[in-house]
C-alpha cells in the first residue's frame, strides 16, 4: 500500500467514525437564488440537510415607496401601488382607493363598484394561478405547470390591457371610481375567459392534486396552527389554510361583496398542501363571484363626483382589502394639504414571513423552499 | 365614519391612557403599553388578538401661533414651539369578535426614542417593529431581535424621519423639474 | 457579417458567393461563424430583481417563447450564463451583489438593462435606497425602456443584442481582449455606496451651466 493510499484510507475511516460529530453548516440562500421568488435571502443553519435555524433577510428591493409617496400628491401614488405586489396591481389600487375614500368620502357609482369586484377577482385568479405554477416549480415540477399557469394568466392580462392599457401595471382605479370604462365588448370577452377557466382548473387539479410526489412533499410540511397564525398576524389564504375563518370580503364587506354568494374555503391541517389547495378552491369561488358580477353589472358612469384636487382635512385612516396574498392595508395621515403626511402600506406577504422560521425548523432545506413557496411572497411588497 | 366605543373600557381601566379624538387613537404611555396590550387580548376585554399594522410617524418640532388675550382685552399672537415626537402606531383587530380597528399609539421623544415592544403580546409586531427601528430609529425594549431590517447593517441614518438628508447621488439633468430642480438649486447633484 | 463573408468569398477566384452557395458551398469567416453561433445561443441568467422579472419570465413562456431566438436556457448559475438581464430596480443594498454576480460570469458576457429602473432608477429614482441606473457600475449593452417592458420588447432587446454580437470583431471587442472583466464591488458606508459609481464605465454628465435657470416669478408678486 502506498503512502498516499494509506493516508486516504485513514481519512476515510476517520469520516466513518461513529463518534465523529458533524458541524453545523451555514448557508446564505439568496438574494440571487432561483427559488426565493426574487431578491429574498434566508440565512439558514443546517445540520446535515435539516434546518436548525433560519433568519430571513430583507431589504434588497426596498425602493422607498412610503418616503416617495409622502412627497407627492395623493393620486400620484396610485401608479406606485401597482408596483408593490406586481402580480396584483388591481387589488393594490383598490386598497389605496379605499383608504383615500375613507379620508374624503366620495360616492362610487354602481358600475364602478361592479367593475372593481370583477377586476379584483380576475387579479385573484392571476395571482393564484401564478402562485401554483411557481409553487410546483419549487417542488421540482420545473416549468410545465408554470407554463400552463402563465397561459391562463396571459388571457386575463389581455383583459387588463384592453381595459387599462397595461398588462401588469394597470393604474386603473381612481378615488371615487375608475379611470375609464371598459371598452365595448370587454364584458363578453371577460365572460369567455371566465367560462373557459374551470376547464383549466379541472385539468390542473386532475394532474396535480392527487399526485403522489405533491402529496409527499407538501402534507405535514410547515404546519401552522390557527392560534399561532392569528397571533403572528398571518392573513389571507395562509391564515385560512390554518382553519381560521377570516376573509375581509366577508368581515369588512367593503365594496359590494355582500351582494355575492361565495364560500370561504378553510384548511384543516395548516400545512403546505392546505395552503396550495386553498388557492385552487379560492379560484373556484372567485369564478362564482365573477359569474354573478358579469351577469348583474349595470350600465352607467364609472367615476363619482370626485373633487378636482384631492385635499382631505387633517385626519387619519386605515383601509384594508383582502388582497390575494392577505390583508393589504393603507394607513394614511392627512394634514390638510394635497400630500399625505404619512403613508404606510401594510404588506401582507412581509408579515406572513414572521413565522417562516417556525415553519421551516426541523424540515429539510428542500422543504424550506416549498414552505417559502407556499407563503406566497412578492418582494416588491415585502420590501416596498 | 363613526367608530364604536371600544376604547372606553381601556380608559376606565387605565386612567393614564388618553384618547385622541381627532386621530381616534389611544395614547398609551410606553411604560404602560405592555400591561394595556396584555389586558386587551383578554376575551372579556375585547379579545384584540390580531395586531394588523405597526408603523411609526415622525412629527418635527413646529411653531404654533396662538391668539391670547391680554388683561386689557387686546389680543396678541404668541408663538410657541411644540416639541416634535415619534409615534408608534398599532392597529388592532379582533379575529374572534370580528371588530376593529382599535388604534394604540406610543408617543416617544425624538431624541433617544425608546418604546416598549409589544412583540411578546402580538408576534406580528416582530418584523414591523424592526422596521420602525430601522427607518425611524425608535428602539423597542423587550424586542427579541432588534436589528436593521431594510437598510444594510452599516447604515447610520433613519430615512423615514422627516429631516433625513438623502445622499448626493443625482446626476445633472438638462431639464430638471419638481424636487429634482430643488436638488439642482442646492447643488446636490453629482457633476463631472 | 455579410460584408466579411463577401471578403472571403472574393478570395475564391472566378466565383461569386451566390454561385458557390448554389453549388452547396457555404463560405464564412471563422469570426462570422462564431458570432452567428454565439448570437443564436445566448444563455440568460435566471436573475429577477423586481416587476420586470415577471415579464422576463413571461417572455420565456409558451405565448412569447424566447426559445425561438435560442435563449430559452435560463441558467441559475452565473458561471454558465452569457447574458445578464437586469430586470428591475437595483437598490443600493442589492447593487454589490449584482456587480459580484457579473464578475462571476465568464466572458464573453453581455448586459441588458431591462426597464426604467435598471436604466436610471425610473419612477423610484428619488428614493434614498435606489441606485440611479445599473450602468453606474456595469457596462450595459442594450437599454430596454418600459415600466415594465412587454415580453415582445424583451425579445426585441435580444434581437438587438444578437445583431450586436454578429458584428463583433473578436480581435477588438473587450469581451475577448480584456480578459475576464471584473469590476470593483461597491462597499456599504453609513449613508451610501462607496464609490457611488465606477468611473471606468460611467461618468456623470458635465453641466454646461453652473446653475439651471430659475423659473421666473411674476413681476407683480
Amino acid at each position: 500500500m502506498s503512502a498516499a493510499a494509506a493516508t486516504a484510507a485513514a481519512s476515510y475511516s476517520l469520516v466513518r467514525q461513529p463518534a465523529m460529530e458533524t458541524g453545523l453548516l451555514e448557508v446564505s440562500m439568496g438574494p440571487h437564488h432561483p427559488s426565493t421568488h426574487g431578491v429574498f435571502r434566508m440565512d439558514v443553519r443546517l445540520d446535515g440537510e435539516t434546518v436548525v435555524a433560519l433568519k430571513p433577510v430583507f431589504g434588497y428591493l426596498h425602493r422607498n415607496h412610503e418616503k416617495l409617496a409622502e412627497g407627492m400628491s395623493y393620486l400620484a401614488s396610485m401608479p406606485f401601488t401597482d408596483r408593490l405586489d406586481y402580480f396584483n396591481s388591481m387589488t393594490n389600487n383598490w386598497a389605496y382607493a379605499l383608504a383615500a375614500e375613507q379620508l374624503l368620502p366620495i360616492e362610487v357609482p354602481e358600475r364602478a363598484q361592479y367593475l372593481r369586484v370583477i377586476m379584483a377577482e380576475l387579479t385573484r385568479l392571476v395571482n393564484h394561478t401564478s402562485l401554483v405554477g411557481f409553487f410546483l416549480n419549487d417542488l421540482g415540477a420545473l416549468g410545465t405547470p408554470l407554463l400552463y399557469a402563465f397561459r391562463e394568466r396571459e388571457r386575463i392580462l389581455d383583459l387588463f390591457e384592453q381595459a387599462s392599457g397595461a398588462r401588469m401595471m394597470c393604474n386603473y382605479f381612481r378615488f371615487g371610481g375608475l379611470r375609464c370604462d371598459v371598452p365595448e365588448g370587454w364584458l363578453a370577452r371577460a365572460r369567455a375567459v371566465v367560462d373557459a377557466f374551470p376547464r383549466f382548473l379541472d385539468e390542473f387539479e386532475k394532474l396535480l392534486c392527487e399526485n403522489e410526489i405533491v402529496l409527499a412533499r407538501t402534507q405535514r410540511v410547515g404546519v401552522l396552527s390557527g392560534a399561532q397564525a392569528v397571533n403572528a398576524g398571518i392573513t389571507g389564504p395562509m391564515l385560512r389554510a390554518s382553519g381560521v375563518n377570516y376573509d375581509l370580503r366577508k368581515v369588512d364587506r367593503y365594496g359590494i361583496y355582500e351582494r355575492f354568494a361565495f364560500r370561504v374555503p378553510l384548511g384543516s391541517a395548516g400545512d403546505c398542501y392546505d395552503r396550495f389547495m386553498i388557492r385552487l378552491l379560492e379560484m373556484r369561488e372567485s369564478l362564482k363571484i365573477l359569474d354573478a358580477a358579469l351577469r348583474d353589472i349595470p350600465t352607467g358612469p364609472v367615476m363619482g363626483n370626485a373633487p378636482r384636487v384631492f385635499k382631505p382635512a387633517a385626519s387619519e385612516t386605515y383601509g384594508r382589502v383582502e388582497s390575494p396574498k392577505g390583508e393589504l392595508g393603507f394607513y394614511l395621515i392627512a394634514d390638510g394639504t394635497t400630500k399625505p403626511y404619512r403613508y404606510r402600506v401594510r404588506p401582507p406577504s412581509f408579515i406572513n414571513l414572521t413565522v417562516l422560521e417556525d415553519l421551516c425548523v426541523g424540515h429539510t432545506i428542500a422543504d424550506a423552499v416549498v414552505i417559502l413557496g407556499s407563503v406566497d411572497i412578492v418582494l416588491g411588497e415585502v420590501d416596498r | 365614519m363613526s367608530t364604536p366605543a371600544w376604547h372606553e373600557p381601556v380608559l376606565q381601566q387605565f386612567p393614564a391612557v388618553r384618547w385622541d379624538g381627532a386621530a381616534r387613537a389611544l395614547i398609551v404611555p410606553p411604560e404602560l403599553a405592555r400591561a394595556v396590550a396584555e389586558w386587551l387580548t383578554q376575551p372579556d376585554h375585547g379579545a384584540w388578538d390580531f395586531c394588523s399594522n405597526v408603523t411609526g410617524v415622525d412629527y418635527l418640532p413646529r411653531e404654533v401661533k396662538e391668539k391670547s388675550k391680554r388683561p386689557d382685552g387686546t389680543e396678541e399672537i404668541v408663538v410657541r414651539t411644540e416639541p416634535g415626537s415619534l409615534q408608534v402606531v398599532y392597529h388592532l383587530y379582533s379575529v374572534a369578535q370580528r371588530s376593529g380597528p382599535l388604534v394604540l399609539k406610543q408617543v416617544v421623544p425624538r431624541q433617544a426614542p425608546a418604546a416598549v415592544s409589544l412583540t411578546p403580546v402580538w408576534r406580528s409586531c416582530e418584523l414591523q417593529e424592526r422596521e420602525v427601528y430601522d427607518l425611524f430609529g425608535v428602539s423597542f425594549e423587550g424586542h427579541p431581535d432588534l436589528r436593521r431590517i431594510l437598510m444594510w447593517d452599516e447604515f447610520t441614518g433613519h430615512p423615514m424621519r422627516k429631516d433625513y438628508a438623502e445622499p448626493q447621488d443625482y446626476e445633472w439633468e438638462p431639464t430638471p423639474h419638481g424636487d429634482v430642480l430643488e436638488k439642482h438649486r442646492r447643488g446636490k447633484v453629482i457633476i463631472a | 457579417m455579410t460584408e466579411q463573408i463577401n471578403v472571403v468569398a472574393q478570395e475564391v477566384p472566378g466565383f461569386t458567393r451566390a454561385e458557390l452557395e448554389q453549388a452547396g458551398v457555404l463560405l464564412s469567416s471563422v469570426e462570422g461563424l462564431y458570432n452567428w453561433a454565439r448570437g443564436g445561443s445566448v444563455w440568460p441568467l435566471t436573475f429577477g430583481l423586481a416587476c420586470c422579472a415577471i415579464e422576463m419570465i413571461a417572455s420565456a413562456t409558451s405565448r412569447f417563447d424566447i426559445a425561438r431566438f435560442g435563449s430559452e436556457v435560463f441558467r441559475p448559475s452565473p458561471r454558465q450564463a452569457d447574458l445578464m438581464i437586469v430586470s428591475g430596480t437595483v437598490t443600493k443594498k442589492m447593487a454589490p451583489q449584482v456587480v459580484r454576480i457579473y464578475n462571476q460570469m465568464p466572458e464573453p458576457k453581455w448586459v441588458i438593462a431591462m426597464g426604467a429602473c435598471a436604466i436610471s432608477g425610473g419612477p423610484f429614482k428619488q428614493g434614498y435606497n435606489v441606485l440611479k441606473g445599473i450602468d453606474r457600475y456595469l457596462p450595459v449593452d442594450v437599454y430596454l425602456p418600459g415600466c415594465p417592458p412587454r415580453p415582445e420588447a424583451v425579445l426585441q432587446a435580444l434581437n438587438y443584442l444578437q445583431e450586436k454580437i454578429l458584428n463583433i470583431r473578436i480581435e477588438q471587442d473587450p469581451a475577448f481582449t480584456a480578459g475576464r472583466r471584473q469590476y470593483p464591488v461597491p462597499r456599504f458606508t453609513g449613508t451610501d455606496l462607496e464609490p457611488p459609481y465606477n468611473p471606468e464605465v460611467w461618468r456623470p454628465p458635465a453641466n454646461p451651466n453652473t446653475e439651471p435657470a430659475r423659473p421666473k416669478k411674476a413681476a407683480t408678486a
